[in-house]
């Protein structure tokens, strides 16, 4: 199931095969940048997702202008026109035998495009506004866990003692439990909470959620390099300077582990999209009337033999999105940490 | 040894402890979950909600709702799911239990000879397109909702394509047990098995294939080679076996996830009635106590499954005992 683990590099310096002398007096960053501009498979797959990103973004417009529909309203009576007839979106007659009814199929036209579902809703229009959906979890929970993992971590790595102790081992109970079973109890209680500050339907929920259940997978590694750096010589210097444990932890310690959660963030987001999909497909990810790339795949689960495109398309746009967050993941694990080992699955 | 045995179990007692403590205080004591609102029906009055909060015990201080509930899980084993009273949910959990293991039993078979496979052709075949089309196939395999590729192969297999030469021995979804009937079990698994283990393949043939280009410079490659052993000597006997430390610890891991509830979405996907469908059949009406003994379930079978593996890893290696 999706986990990752990273194990940092030894040290900072130039990547195997590059010259010293090239490369001083450029920053760790730029150095980085530089390499990743080199790196043209990362820099196709980020343009893949900033293109996923975009019309996913562009969502309104195209229910609005090109398929002029609305993609949360349901249109059981509706009708509309295919190259100049004017057809039902669900059709009578169409199922099984003869009977039954049927939503329209894949027009490959401007509205219905592939189809619509048993709703009569645009399919189309849908995986564009399940993408955001989808998108906003997962890079939203992936950011959230970085920052609550980074923090815990810092606080642990340079508090050590019973600060360390206790919160390695709330992290150690955390990892016990399988990410998908953790995240579907939250996701349970949260569902059955009945409490006036919390709206089920809100897309808080599954990214909160999300987001705490990695939280030991991140912190783990980022502990590991808070306790080698805070044995550098630059922190000796600036406590020997008075400076203060805030300045310490954040001034000094931090910039020189961000790397490390920088790494790990594209093959996060990938890892955060998917267990999404999974939680909105086993009906307790995003709640209707949203939706997610994961919600449109299980509407489609009864439409599978009649339908197929309505499971089919938005499980084509989760492949594509997580295959290129994969593909720059690497690529940004190269860049900036080259001796790093990393492992993901997703 | 035995020093280190001890205080494994003595640790190993300790998580799973607060592991039933924590799923406890997720499931009853999150502020504003009220599970009596729900067992009461439909517009419960007032007197309904306090007569079954009595009947469940829902009335009762935490701490010995906890012991209660922990009662009736471990040692009565007689805990009733909320929606239908009659379903005993451990017998449930042990019932379904075979059902998973064989499936993910045989996702891991199919995983593990596909991977090292791969792994070696990549590395074989390093200079030639071979290599990054192998990897480019098996990050695909990564990048696949398990879930979504089970809906298009049912897709493919039970409607389109069931009718022609190549799937019209695909049965309906569901599951027969090995004892029952073995053919029609393994006939069942296939399909399941196949995409269960698409994900694996690609993560172990990526993970093998780094590690074998990192044993590639390592002295006793060199020293083999210079002793005259064939290249398949060195690459099967020498980088193969020495690459196969990170692969086993990994499968470990993987294993006691799936076996401990990971299976969950392709269960669902193929009907198979395993205790990932189990926990999906009671999060529809979210039915606390089952999905939180499922839960415990897992956990417990994780950190038991984790507890052996240290053990017996330091059985095989002496400098793990001292740590």
């Amino acid at each position: 199931m999706a986990e990752f683990a990273y194990e940092p590099g030894d040290e900072a310096g130039p990547a195997p095969g590059e010259s010293v002398q090239e490369v001083s007096g450029k920053s760790p960053w730029r150095l980085a940048g530089r390499r990743l501009a080199r790196n043209r498979l990362a820099l196709a797959a980020l343009t893949l997702f900033v293109l996923i990103v975009v019309v996913s973004v562009g969502a309104p417009v195209y229910a609005h202008d090109i398929a002029h529909t609305h993609p949360f309203a349901t249109n059981l009576e509706a009708t509309t026109v295919i190259g100049g007839k004017r057809v039902a979106v669900i059709q009578q007659g169409g199922g099984a035998l003869g009977i039954g009814e049927i939503p329209i199929g894949p027009t490959w036209h401007a509205n219905y495009f592939i189809g619509a579902d048993e709703q009569g809703r645009d399919v189309m229009a849908r995986v564009l506004y399940g993408g955001r959906s989808s998108l906003e979890i997962g890079v939203g929970s992936a950011l959230l866990c970085s920052g609550i993992a980074s923090v815990l971590a810092l606080l642990a790595g340079f508090f050590g003692r019973v600060v360390d102790a206790v919160l390695s081992r709330l992290m150690d109970l955390i990892w016990a439990f399988p990410v998908y079973l953790l995240a579907i109890s939250l996701a349970t209680v949260l569902l059955t909470l009945e409490h006036p500050f919390v709206d089920p339907a809100s897309l808080w929920i599954p990214t909160i959620i999300i987001a705490f259940v990695y939280v030991p997978y991140v912190y783990r590694p980022v502990r590991g390099q808070v306790l080698s750096v805070r044995e550098k010589e630059f922190v000796e210097a600036a406590v020997g300077l008075g400076a203060s444990n805030v300045r310490l932890m954040f001034g000094e310690i931090l910039p020189n582990v961000l790397p490390t959660v920088i790494v790990m963030l594209p093959l996060m987001i990938a890892t955060t999209i998917l267990t999404e999909s999974a939680l909105s497909f086993l009906s307790i990810g995003v709640q209707p009337p949203n939706a997610s790339w994961g919600t449109i795949i299980d509407d489609g689960q009864d439409l599978l033999y009649t339908r197929p495109w309505v499971a089919i398309a938005p499980g084509i746009m989760i492949v594509l999105t997580v295959l290129s967050l994969n593909v720059l993941g690497d690529g940004v694990r190269d860049a900036l940490d080259p001796r790093a080992k990393l492992r993901l699955k997703g | 040894m035995a020093v280190f045995v001890v205080r494994r179990t003595l640790s190993l007692v300790i998580v799973l402890f607060a592991i039933t403590v924590l799923t406890f205080l997720i499931f009853f004591a999150t502020p504003g979950v009220d599970p009596s609102r729900q067992l009461a029906g439909r517009n419960p009055t007032p007197q309904t909600i306090a007569a079954v909060r009595h009947q469940f015990g829902l009335d009762r201080p935490l701490p010995v709702r906890y012991a209660l509930m922990m009662k009736r899980l471990l040692i009565s084993r007689d805990l009733v799911s909320y929606g239908n009273t009659a379903l005993k949910v451990v017998p449930a959990i042990w019932e379904a239990t075979p059902v998973t293991f064989s499936l993910v039993f045989g996702a891991a078979v199919i995983w593990v000879v596909f991977s090292i496979l791969i792994g070696l052709l990549a590395v074989v075949f390093k200079e030639t397109i071979l290599d990054p089309l192998l990897m480019v196939l098996a990050l695909i395999g990564i990048s696949m909702p398990v879930f979504w590729l089970g809906e298009v192969a049912n897709l493919v297999t039970e409607d389109r394509l069931h009718d022609t030469f190549l799937f019209h021995w695909v049965p309906p979804n569901g599951y027969t047990a090995l004892t029952a009937n073995p053919l029609q079990w393994f006939l069942h698994l296939i399909i399941p098995w196949l995409t269960l283990s698409v994900l694996y393949i690609g993560f172990y043939a990526r993970v093998l294939r780094a590690n074998l280009l990192d044993v590639a410079n390592e002295d006793y490659v060199r020293t083999a080679r210079a002793k005259g052993l064939s290249e398949r000597q060195v690459l099967l006997r020498h980088m193969l076996r020495n690459s196969m430390i990170t692969f086993v610890s990994l499968f470990g891991l993987d294993f006691g996830v799936l076996v401990g509830g990971g299976a969950i979405l392709t269960e669902v996907v193929f009907g198979l009635p395993g205790v990932g469908k189990l926990t999906y059949d009671s999060l529809v009406s979210l039915d606390l106590p089952v999905i939180m003994a499922t839960v415990i379930y897992g956990a417990f079978f994780i950190t038991i499954a984790n507890a052996v593996v240290d053990v017996l890893y330091a059985r095989l290696d002496p400098r793990i005992r001292a740590a």
